[in-house]
């Protein structure tokens, strides 16, 4: 059978001097599944993610992306694999010194030779995409915390990459905008036929978006599964980590 | 590029201050390493060189005009008494303009260039960096060393020896105002004598060490800012740190640059 795994890794092991954040970590991630991770704070869930963009540099284990071990790969390679990966960070992480549309255009000006007016047209159909139409020449300062993750979204589509990473896309936003950015991260899936890794804390957000997903504690993991069995887990752990983000949600 | 940690602590003991110390400068090495490998890559950035030094400029310009301006009046001021005493206010211009183009117009700027311009390099990317936009770059396929560090190193290298000049003028005028305050002088003589004193052997070490000058407070402050850690605190230290490295490497450079043009050129002394 063909191998149909976007992502695949293999026994990753990452610490920070003496603290194991993720131990021998396996995960196959097939193409077009949306995957969500789970865990408490500090369980190396953000960690894992920039291990598969290659922000951090894991201890051991191999990480392939299209059957490509990005571990071996020299740093153009690896720019080469990163073109195809979209990454929103936690703080939506805009460019401060540039507008919206800059923020936008940033990437395909780097990487493709597109026309002013095919950028313009770029820039407007992902901001549609997003509802931020109107925002195109505000400045990140000017824009609320909703507003800066849509856009930060925004500027992770743009070059159409086939995996989408998330670093919490719903921290920090009250519960009517996070249901808001969940949905449009779906929306986004379908219509643009992403693969998606989501790491969250948020159940709406997961339960919208998951095909998938794990449960990292201890640097392993703990759980894997369909996300409606997760939450109805009898471990008491679980048990008990979910009915405070139940709490929450409801 | 992998650096050697500095450890933050709030009250270091001696092992852990030395300790940093050598983290600094070997991280300060690898850190001037990777701007000489990368600086002659391709992308040129040639629009964001462009960029920084309109930007540089338009920053250090009124500071470095006033400062000047006053250098060269404070200097005629108090050198004007110490000639009267061996009669020899003649040479009042010529000890101006060698003093200023030697060495008070050069250093003078750059250390003003590295209070103003190291620590807002700092700043800028050390809040890049505490807020993900130097990750976002990475994760973009966009190297941002090349993108943040190279360019803006480059454009300090650039504009610091355009402002040295302009200063140095401002400050043989200055000297000219003070002159005329105290003593009957005609601006021809002033000119003439100031020209007459400076030789070509004396403008050029002078100029050269404005873009050793200029490389430190570029390559300072990025370092600074790109290492940055540890939230806004992080950032207001990457700041102050910059501005405070940047000025010390500028005088034990400016000394040993005077040494070694001396061995050089011994005429120049």
């Amino acid at each position: 059978m063909a191998d149909t795994g976007l992502v695949k890794i293999k026994k990753l092991s990452k610490a920070f001097e003496t603290l194991k954040v993720l131990e021998k970590i396996s995960l196959d991630v097939e193409t077009g599944e949306n995957l969500v991770v789970f865990g408490q704070s500090g369980t190396g869930k953000s960690v894992l993610l920039k291990c598969i963009i290659g922000l951090l540099i894991p201890d051991e284990g191999e990480i392939y992306i299209k059957q490509k071990n990005i571990l071996e790969m020299s740093i153009n390679q690896l720019n080469e694999v990163r073109k195809n990966i979209g990454f929103l960070f936690q703080s939506a992480a805009l460019y401060d010194s540039m507008s919206v549309r800059e923020n936008l255009e940033f990437p395909l000006k780097k990487h493709f030779s597109f026309t002013q007016d095919e950028l313009n047209d770029k820039v407007e159909q992902t901001l549609e995409h997003v509802s931020l139409v109107d925002a195109i020449d505000k400045m990140p300062s000017e824009l609320s915390g909703g507003m800066r993750k849509r856009i930060g979204l925004a500027r992770s589509i743009i070059t159409d990459p086939e995996l989408m990473l998330y670093d919490e896309p719903t921290t920090g936003l009250d519960p009517i905008t996070s249901k808001e950015i969940s949905e449009l991260i779906l929306d986004l899936q379908n219509k643009l036929n992403m693969t998606s890794i989501v790491v969250t804390h948020d159940l709406i957000c997961a339960e919208i978006i998951a095909d998938r997903a794990i449960f990292l504690r201890e640097a392993k993991i703990f759980y894997e599964g369909k996300i409606d069995e997760l939450t109805s887990s009898s471990d008491p752990f679980l048990r008990n980590f979910f009915s405070h983000e139940i709490v929450k949600a409801s | 590029m992998k650096l050697p940690q500095i450890k933050h602590i709030r009250k270091p003991n001696l092992s852990q201050l030395a300790y940093n110390f050598f983290a600094n400068i070997t991280g300060l090495t690898i850190f001037n390493w990777e701007f000489l490998k990368q600086v002659f890559l391709p992308p040129y950035e040639i629009k964001e060189v462009k960029k920084h030094m309109d930007e540089l400029g338009v920053k250090t310009f009124p500071i470095v005009s006033v400062t000047g301006f006053i250098i060269g009046l404070v200097l005629a001021m108090q050198s004007y008494p110490v000639l009267q005493r061996f009669g020899a206010t003649d040479f009042l211009p010529n000890t101006v303009a060698l003093s200023v183009i030697r060495e008070l117009g050069p250093v003078i700027t750059a250390l003003i260039f590295a209070g103003r311009v190291s620590s807002g390099i700092g700043a800028e990317l050390g809040s890049m960096r505490v807020t993900e936009q130097i990750d976002a770059m990475e994760v973009s396929a966009i190297n941002p060393f090349n993108y943040l560090v190279v360019t803006r190193v480059i454009a300090t290298t650039m504009i610091l020896p355009i402002l040295t000049i302009y200063v140095n003028f401002l400050a043989l005028f200055g000297g000219y105002i003070a002159v005329i305050i105290t003593e009957n002088m005609s601006f021809e003589y002033y000119k003439n004598a100031v020209v007459g004193a400076i030789e070509f052997g004396d403008f050029i070490p002078g100029m050269a060490k404005t873009f050793v000058f200029g490389y430190i407070v570029g390559i300072v402050g990025a370092f600074k800012g790109f290492t940055a850690d540890g939230g806004t605190e992080g950032v207001g230290r990457a700041s102050t740190t910059a501005v405070v490295l940047a000025s010390l490497l500028i005088l034990i450079f400016d000394m040993v640059l005077v040494k070694l043009t001396l061995m050089l050129w011994p005429t120049l002394g």
